[in-house]
């Protein structure tokens, strides 16, 4: 069997969003870019496989860094589909997947359920619909054995498993399995592996997006009861006034 | 006419999101000058599904049955509603897992764009969708100018208000053929779900809320006295349940529950907007935060700048002093 990750290069939003001037991206300029947490999963899931997973991405010339990080806690291959992440949309990028799948005759993608920054939830299901593969979605914990992909994930049902053959498409959720740290070695290993770098097979039909927008700040009429362990005197006052001690 | 999918909890009643999306298929039909809208569930409904449905406005109950449905398959469930779709200018569904699964099964199937965590429309020609992008931080206006429309309404996003006339909620048992192919990927066991314990939470009048402030799956104890001697219930953000410190049904938000106490005291919790989702209605809230800058004490009525773990436990020594009477 051989393994595919895919992973997206994002723009790190646990501080304050920026928009790009045309308001068609988010800024990484001040942020710093990084990948989303369910990718980092998928890829650790991919390397306990133990097949030595090829990592790939669809993003700018800096995409590399997230290719990097990913040959570092052990995919062992890399590929580049060289192009502007943000001019394609989930359908093109599942287009481009598929296209890398062929060529490389993977028969186990593993994505991650929505991407950090445009959350479609949508990219491996297209990509399984492009392949003809069957589709898990939304799990945490994966593994192989004789060709059967074993998934499974909290679901409505409760803790949900799936059974499927190969050739197949896993999309992951964060929690199942702790991402590893890179080693030193790991590091020096990851700057020696060849890069393949691709074009995209087809111009993107592009998103549907008419523009991002910032949500308007809510107007703030907080008052502050004050700082501390001394504000507690000010709030047990509170909680008398609103009538919520109870006796 | 608007086809909604409603998902049911194991007892068979509409789940709470589904029913907004339902209220946002109103206000959309609406706009389009009276559309019907139906509604598509997984199985026989029960009597009070469908007086549910029909008390949402719903036309028609498309029920979908047969062993092809016994266990989830998304492929499965998008054949299903793609088979009853029939002439239907829009597809939507609530945007759980399942919903947001289902949908981009469909808009695959059927060629179409998807859009996932709708806040609104504005507009039907072009029809332009705002949604929740980047966790919730943007949003982002597209446009979806094929037909069917596919997209999912973000969770708490609209309040679900039942409709002003009730509709006929006529059900139509189908049992459609579906290919083998579909039902590959489908769920081959599921433990018991964990009951919903989450009862207590939407109905308390007053919740401590804790989130990654708390520091630990062991920084509890104070939060859990404060909530004690305030006969409140425990509410916690995303980032508790997922850590593992409590269980699922205690968290507040998108992907929670949804509450609306007369006092919410979030602790350590920054005020995400996906977490904001399920308290907004609160009527007061008290912020404990280190940050005086973090979204929920700029949104709260009132606010302690302080570290919870300082904070709190001075708080339940307060109470114990006036209630010794000393
Ligand atoms: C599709 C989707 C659905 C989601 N659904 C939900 C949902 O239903 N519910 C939900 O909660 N989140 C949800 N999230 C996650 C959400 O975006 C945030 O990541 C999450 O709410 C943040 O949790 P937090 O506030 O505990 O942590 P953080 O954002 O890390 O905030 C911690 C806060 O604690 C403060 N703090 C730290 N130490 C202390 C201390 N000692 N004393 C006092 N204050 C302290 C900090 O100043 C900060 O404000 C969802 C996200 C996505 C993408
Ligand atoms: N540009 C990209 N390059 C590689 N993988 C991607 C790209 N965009 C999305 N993906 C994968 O598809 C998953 C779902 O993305 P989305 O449907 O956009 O939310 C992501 O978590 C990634 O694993």
């Amino acid at each position: 069997m051989s393994t595919l990750v895919c992973i997206k290069r994002v723009v790190d939003s646990s501080s304050e969003v920026v928009l790009t001037e045309d308001g068609q991206g988010v800024d990484g300029r001040y942020a710093g870019f990084t990948m989303s947490a369910h990718e980092e999963c998928a890829v650790e899931l991919a390397v306990q496989i133990g097949d030595g997973p090829t990592v790939m991405t669809l993003g700018d010339a800096d995409a590399v860094e997230q290719l990097r990080a990913a040959l570092a806690v052990g995919c062992t291959a890399a590929v580049h589909v060289v192009a502007d992440a943000q001019t394609f949309g989930p359908a093109d990028v599942a287009r481009e997947i598929a296209g890398v799948v062929r060529d490389r005759s993977h028969d186990l993608v593993l994505l991650g359920n929505d991407a950090a920054d445009s959350g479609d939830f949508q990219v491996g299901i297209r990509l399984a619909y492009e392949l003809g593969w069957p589709v898990v979605n939304g799990v945490t914990n994966v593994s192989v054995a004789d060709g059967v992909v074993t998934a499974s994930g909290a679901g409505p049902d409760g803790h949900e498993t799936y059974r499927v053959p190969l050739p197949a498409v896993v999309t992951v959720l964060e929690g199942g399995v702790e991402p590893r740290y890179p080693t030193v070695p790991g590091r020096m290993k990851a700057k020696k592996v060849p890069i393949e770098e691709r074009q995209p097979t087809a111009a993107p039909a592009g998103p549907a997006r008419v523009r991002l927008l910032l949500p308007p700040p809510a107007p703030s009429n907080v008052q502050i009861l004050g700082k501390g362990a001394d504000a507690a005197p000010a709030v047990v006052d509170l909680f008398e006034q609103l009538g919520v001690l109870a006796r | 006419m608007i086809l909604t999918l409603v998902e049911t909890t194991p007892a068979g009643e509409a789940i709470e999101v589904s029913r907004e999306a339902l209220t946002f298929a109103r206000s959309l039909a609406a706009e389009g000058g009276g559309v019907p809208v139906d509604a598509v569930v997984v199985g026989t409904p029960s009597p009070e599904l469908v007086a549910t449905l029909a008390s949402y406005g719903v036309r028609e109950v498309h029920a979908l049955t047969g062993e092809a449905f016994d266990a989830f398959s998304g492929a499965a469930w998008a054949a299903g509603i793609l088979a009853v779709r029939g002439s239907s200018v829009v597809v939507m569904a609530a945007g759980t897992p399942r919903g947001n699964e289902v949908m981009a099964h469909v808009a695959a199937r059927a060629g179409v764009a998807m859009a996932a965590n709708v806040l609104s429309f504005s507009g039907l020609s072009p029809f332009v969708v705002t949604r929740q992008v980047v966790g919730g931080s943007a949003l982002e206006e597209m446009r979806l100018s094929d037909r069917p429309a596919v997209f999912t309404v973000a969770g708490h996003a609209v309040e679900a208000v039942p409709a002003e006339t009730p509709g006929a909620a006529t059900v139509v048992e189908q049992t459609p053929e579906i290919a083998a192919a579909d039902l590959v990927a489908r769920v081959v066991s599921a433990e018991e779900p964990e009951p919903d314990l989450s009862g207590s939470l939407k109905s308390a009048r007053v919740v401590v809320g804790a989130g990654r402030g708390a520091g630990s799956s062991d920084g509890f104890a104070d939060l859990l006295e404060l909530t004690s001697l305030l006969d409140a219930s425990l509410g916690v953000s995303r980032v508790v349940t997922s850590l593992g410190w409590r269980p699922h049904h205690e968290q507040v938000g998108q992907t929670g529950s949804r509450i609306s106490p007369d006092l919410y005291i979030p602790c350590g919790i920054s005020g995400a907007i996906q977490h904001w989702a399920g308290c907004s209605t609160a009527k007061n809230i008290l912020a404990i935060n280190t940050d005086p800058d973090a979204p929920m004490v700029t949104k709260a009525t009132y606010a302690v700048i302080g570290d919870l773990h300082e904070v709190v436990p001075a708080i339940n020594e307060e109470i114990r002093r006036r209630r010794s009477g000393s």
